[in-house]
């Protein structure tokens, strides 16, 4: 028999990548049901208006037309969108417009038709008298007398306020050497996964059953949601997300739709589809970011950081979504980065304004807390007169620190900084890289080098760490198959992170089998047991660890079993290549599938033992895992036109023990793109009056492959402690190292013309302004 | 979002087309690549009645050469044009402008006629056909007229094109033996659109001045156009770095830049004045004495 191979660490190709290639795999809209009936909804073109009236009488009368709701026949009969993060003021986030709409793209009515052109024909007709208020959109210009009130019942436009002070930053501050003040803005960013959102829901009248299939990240907690706001048990609704094309954290949510979609298939008894359509996609899809910092930085003329004080204005946007006030935490907890600094304080004002809501876009805090600090550590560079990656090491926390306890309260579990940067020094060659770039300053070039040490936080849990409704711990069931197969049933739900391959080759390996003899199932509510979802890059630090509880609990008992077989101590076997074989001699073995066969078969070796083989379990994490790295930049900047072109981009990441190294360059790959787009590209763009700029991705700067580098890539290996793989994750660590890595890059570059900063995303046209402006002076 | 409800004709021949024309007159629209068109019915901005396919007309989609003239049919797409052995040795400037556009499925499917009429303002194609002075040939029931490129583009999205009338093939004189070309475009970072384009073309005499130069310029107004300022600042001029920085300085001279958050007006011109220098250099670097 051939030998099985071991998988672990092996570059395996991803799996699911075929159906995706070949275009056969089944995304909502590919769900089909007979007499689907498809919604359109109608949308506020104001950023803030009152709704005298709706005529819906000519849309109800168009042809196929099934119901045309407004938010007046929702009122009192369902619930409202929940956010589970803890907000001073909540307000009711209706399904359909309630009197007023407060942000472009709000539903106001929503028509079902027998297809979408009808429905869309009919939503037509609809006519919507509306008063225009004024509107705010500044987030700094929220909170001032006179703006606009979104929410009247409130009397100000105040979400929350989250202060964590510390006199010791004061004190810093007083007896510092140098105290550096700067703003810097995270701007609004639009996530654009490839496969905007879509609901087909199908209730069933006579078992009082209804199916949701959505292009969802968290299946399990979406159920509970929309069987709450739909007044249903939940044991009578089954979600399914099929194939989800990217979420990037937008999916990370519960959106009017999956409740209005359900909501509408119970009413009419009909299945009912919507399908977002890009614009919808852009202008009513969680934003990410909209953080304004300013930072106040005490330092000593060495480059020591004493401290960093900081104000936060978050825009919240219109609404609160499940999440949006507990995204910018993250970014006060993780400021400090991978520095040791002995005192911080931060306040955090979250504010509504006349936009869509912002939430959790790929990093959700973590980006916007590497970008202070990394910009802080080159400002510092800057203010003295030191290299930046001198303040780096002056400042990192050293490796025998671990576990490392900040001053804002978080354990960092595992870490070696400086490592990582000298390796990512190394394959950049800094000495030469400098020397060249001063070279090329004396023929007018303008190149820079931007360094970005980073530190994230994943796979949280413990529970503690997320809001009520949101736990932190994962669940997995293993079962092994009568005919000695496997199946893996995860509660995570995984939309493009390939999951299905990790988690097949760390139980191919468990058991000695081969990959393709295990199945990886997930993303439906009636087959798999209640999980959490994939966000935070918790996939496999926290679902791979449940996965393997459940794999050593079947591995337990088919050594019980084999050892009467064999007569040899269970804590003897091993598995491999498809047998259960002695640790000390692999010659004496027994078929995987002897053993399989009696522990379903009709004669159970141990009296009593329980026939079946599968596990369930479920990993709650002591500590979350902090991944981190240095990514290095060398760009060049056109002085005649603000262009940015790459000349490098090497990205030493460390996320604890790899499992599969092609995904793990996948996820950097693609986190770089999105970290690289924030830096020079993306902007969601609002006009002072509301109005949303960047409707469609012919003004949207979605990044494309033309406008990234090739990227070095290269990995330091730190194991965590907290999960028996050793593993931390990789899902955002790319975006979040690319950011400052570039904007550092480019302040680099225009750092002999005097620039000091600008803020993102560096469009040519700004930095043409600065170099002609300084040029001029 | 979802287009409204339309009739799908397949246009068999040029004949079949003008006729399906004049039957639906203004509630009819012809479709080639439909990458501007279909967006526009999404969003119900456009709501014809009647789509006209005109692609799968074979005289549309030809690339020949007759009577001295290149001459490149309404329907090919830009990949065709991008990559014919034709037009990459006797109209390289074209080539090199329909291999700017877009992206792969863009060029597979976006067409020179479509994107001529359509007079996008940020479109590729415009500069060069200009700076080609491409002939285009427009049918009409019962007769046709050639319109050449200086005339055809009259203000922002709007041609000479007249109701009822098909725009069929574009014609070109072959570049001449030892002229320079370049296209330089700096496209937009969400459209893919030119935010400029600069098409030059460039003949030099035997002592190396620049005898001739024609520069089109797109992306910069509501309409593209001949840069006359700065051919005429080239023309009998040695072609040095200054003689081609001071003419193309006057690249934007009269013309009301667009605007956007991605390049300001200002900006827009200043982009248009760089590029039209470095698609002038390129274009002298590569024409021979």
């Amino acid at each position: 028999m051939a030998v099985v191979p071991k998988f672990v660490g092996e570059r395996i190709k991803r799996r699911e990548d075929p159906r995706l290639i070949s275009g056969t795999a089944t995304y909502v809209d590919d769900v089909r049901l007979p007499g689907t009936l498809a919604a359109v909804v109608l949308r506020s073109p104001y950023p803030h208006a009152r709704i005298n009236s709706i005529d819906v009488a000519a849309a109800r009368s168009a042809p196929g037309v099934a119901a045309v709701l407004t938010g007046a026949d929702l009122k009192d009969k369902v619930g409202g969108i929940p956010c589970v993060a803890p907000a001073e003021h909540i307000p009711f986030h209706p399904l359909l417009a309630q009197g007023k709409v407060r942000f472009v793209g709000e539903s106001v009515a929503v028509v079902v038709a027998s297809d979408a052109y009808k429905a869309q024909d009919a939503a037509n007709l609809i006519e919507v008298d509306y008063d225009p208020l004024d509107a705010v959109s500044d987030p700094e210009k929220a909170l001032a007398d006179g703006a606009p009130i979104l929410h009247e019942e409130f009397g100000n436009n105040l979400v929350t306020r989250a202060l964590v002070p510390n006199p010791a930053v004061d004190e810093a501050i007083a007896k510092a050497d140098k105290v550096i003040k700067f703003r810097i803005v995270n701007q609004r960013l639009a996530p654009v996964p490839m496969e905007p959102r879509g609901v087909l829901a199908d209730w069933h009248q006579a078992s009082g059953h209804l199916t949701v299939w959505t292009s969802t990240q968290i299946p399990h907690l979406l159920r509970s949601a929309l069987a709450a706001v739909l007044g249903l048990p939940e044991n009578r609704v089954r979600v399914i997300a099929p194939e989800v094309g990217g979420g990037f954290g937008a999916k990370l949510n519960f959106y009017r739709e999956e409740a209005l979609v359900g909501y509408l298939s119970r009413m009419l008894g009909k299945p009912v589809k919507w399908i977002e359509r890009r614009r919808e996609n852009l202008a009513t899809t969680t934003h990410g970011r909209d953080q304004i910092t300013y930072l106040e930085v005490p330092v000593k003329n060495d480059g020591t950081v004493l401290g960093i004080k900081a104000k936060f204005i978050c825009d919240m946007g219109a609404y609160l979504q499940l999440l949006t006030p507990a995204i910018p935490g993250f970014s006060g907890l993780m400021m400090t980065g991978c520095y040791k600094i002995p005192a911080t304080s931060f306040e955090q004002v979250m504010v509504f304004t006349n936009k869509m809501a912002t939430d959790a876009y790929r990093g959700a805090g973590r980006p916007e807390a590497a970008y202070i600090a990394e910009r802080t550590m080159d400002m510092v560079a800057l203010e003295l007169g030191l290299d930046p990656v001198e303040v780096r090491r002056r400042n990192f926390i050293p490796k025998d620190a671990f576990p490392y306890a900040t001053c804002a309260g978080l354990v960092y579990d595992s870490g070696d900084y400086n490592t990582a940067l000298n390796k990512a020094l190394e394959i950049v060659d800094y000495p030469k890289i400098r020397a060249e770039q001063a070279e090329a300053l004396k023929h007018g070039r303008y190149v820079g080098i931007g360094v970005a040490s980073y530190v994230e936080i994943c796979g949280i849990g413990p529970s503690v760490m997320l809001p009520p409704k949101v736990p932190g711990w994962e669940s997995a069931t293993v079962r092994m198959e009568p005919d000695s197969r496997v199946t893996v049933l995860t509660g995570i739900s995984p939309h493009g992170q390939g999951q299905e391959t990790t988690f097949a080759q760390m139980a191919a390996d468990a058991f000695g089998i081969d990959i393709d003899d295990v199945a990886v199932v997930h993303g439906d509510t009636a087959i798999v047991q209640y999980g959490v979802g994939t966000f935070g890059s918790r996939g496999l630090s926290v679902g791979g660890a449940a996965l393997m509880m459940s794999v050593s609990k079947v591995q337990d008992k088919l050594k019980k079993i084999a050892s009467t077989m064999m007569e040899a101590p269970p804590d003897q076997l091993t598995f491999a290549n498809r047998t259960v074989a002695l640790k000390s001699d692999a010659t004496k073995s027994i078929p995987l599938q002897a053993v399989v066969d009696a522990a379903y078969g009709w004669k159970m070796p141990i009296p009593g033992m329980e026939p079946g083989l599968d596990a369930t379990s479920v990993f709650e994490p002591t500590g979350c895992t902090f991944p981190f790295g240095t990514h290095i930049s060398v760009v060049e900047v056109d002085p005649d036109t603000g262009v940015v072109k790459f000349l490098r981009y090497v990205a030493v990441d460390d996320c604890g023990n790899i499992i599969s190294p092609l995904l793990v360059a996948g996820q950097v790959h693609g986190g770089i793109a999105q970290g690289i787009a924030q830096a020079l590209y993306e902007e969601v763009v609002y006009d002072e009056n509301g109005q949303l700029v960047t409707a469609t991705l012919m003004d949207y700067a979605a990044p494309r492959a033309q406008m990234l580098p090739r990227y070095e890539l290269a990995h330091t290996v730190t194991p965590s402690p907290l999960n028996p793989m050793g593993v931390k994750g990789v899902g955002e660590a790319g975006t979040i190292g690319s950011t400052p890595c570039v904007v550092n890059a480019v302040m680099d570059a225009l750092k002999p013309l005097g620039v000091r900063h600008i803020d993102m995303p560096l469009r040519p046209e700004k930095l043409w302004r600065a170099i002609r402006d300084a040029k001029k002076a | 979002m979802y287009p409204g409800q339309f009739e799908y004709h397949r246009a068999a021949s040029i004949k079949d087309a003008l006729d399906l024309l004049k039957r639906y007159g203004d509630d009819a629209k012809l479709l080639s690549g439909g990458h501007s068109l279909i967006p526009m019915m999404k969003l119900r901005l456009a709501q014809p009645a009647h789509l006209i396919d005109v692609t799968k007309i074979a005289e549309l989609r030809a690339l020949s050469e007759s009577g001295g003239k290149i001459v490149i049919g309404a329907a090919a797409p830009h990949d065709a044009v991008a990559t014919s052995s034709l037009v990459r040795d006797k109209l390289g400037l074209l080539a090199e402008a329909a291999a700017a556009i877009g992206d792969v499925q863009v060029r597979n499917r976006g067409t020179i006629g479509g994107s001529l009429t359509h007079a996008d303002p940020a479109a590729d194609y415009p500069a060069a056909v200009l700076a080609l002075e491409g002939e285009i040939k427009l049918e009409r029931d019962g007769g046709s007229r050639t319109v050449k490129a200086a005339d055809f583009f009259l203000d922002l999205m709007t041609t000479a094109v007249q109701p009822g009338e098909l725009l069929s093939q574009i014609a070109f004189a072959p570049i001449p033996a030892g002229a320079g070309y370049s296209y330089q475009k700096y496209p937009h970072p969400a459209s893919g659109f030119a935010m400029v384009g600069v098409a030059a073309l460039v003949s030099l005499d035997r002592s190396g001045k620049i005898a001739s130069a024609r520069v089109g310029v797109t992306g910069l107004g509501a309409k593209a156009f001949r840069a006359g300022a700065v051919e005429a600042a080239l023309a009998g001029k040695a072609a040095d770095a200054a003689t081609i920085t001071a003419a193309a300085a006057k690249t934007a001279d009269g013309i009301d830049a667009l605007g956007d958050i991605h390049a300001s007006s200002e900006y827009r011109a200043e982009l248009a004045r760089v590029y039209a220098r470095r698609a002038i250099q390129a274009a002298v670097a590569r024409a021979k004495a």
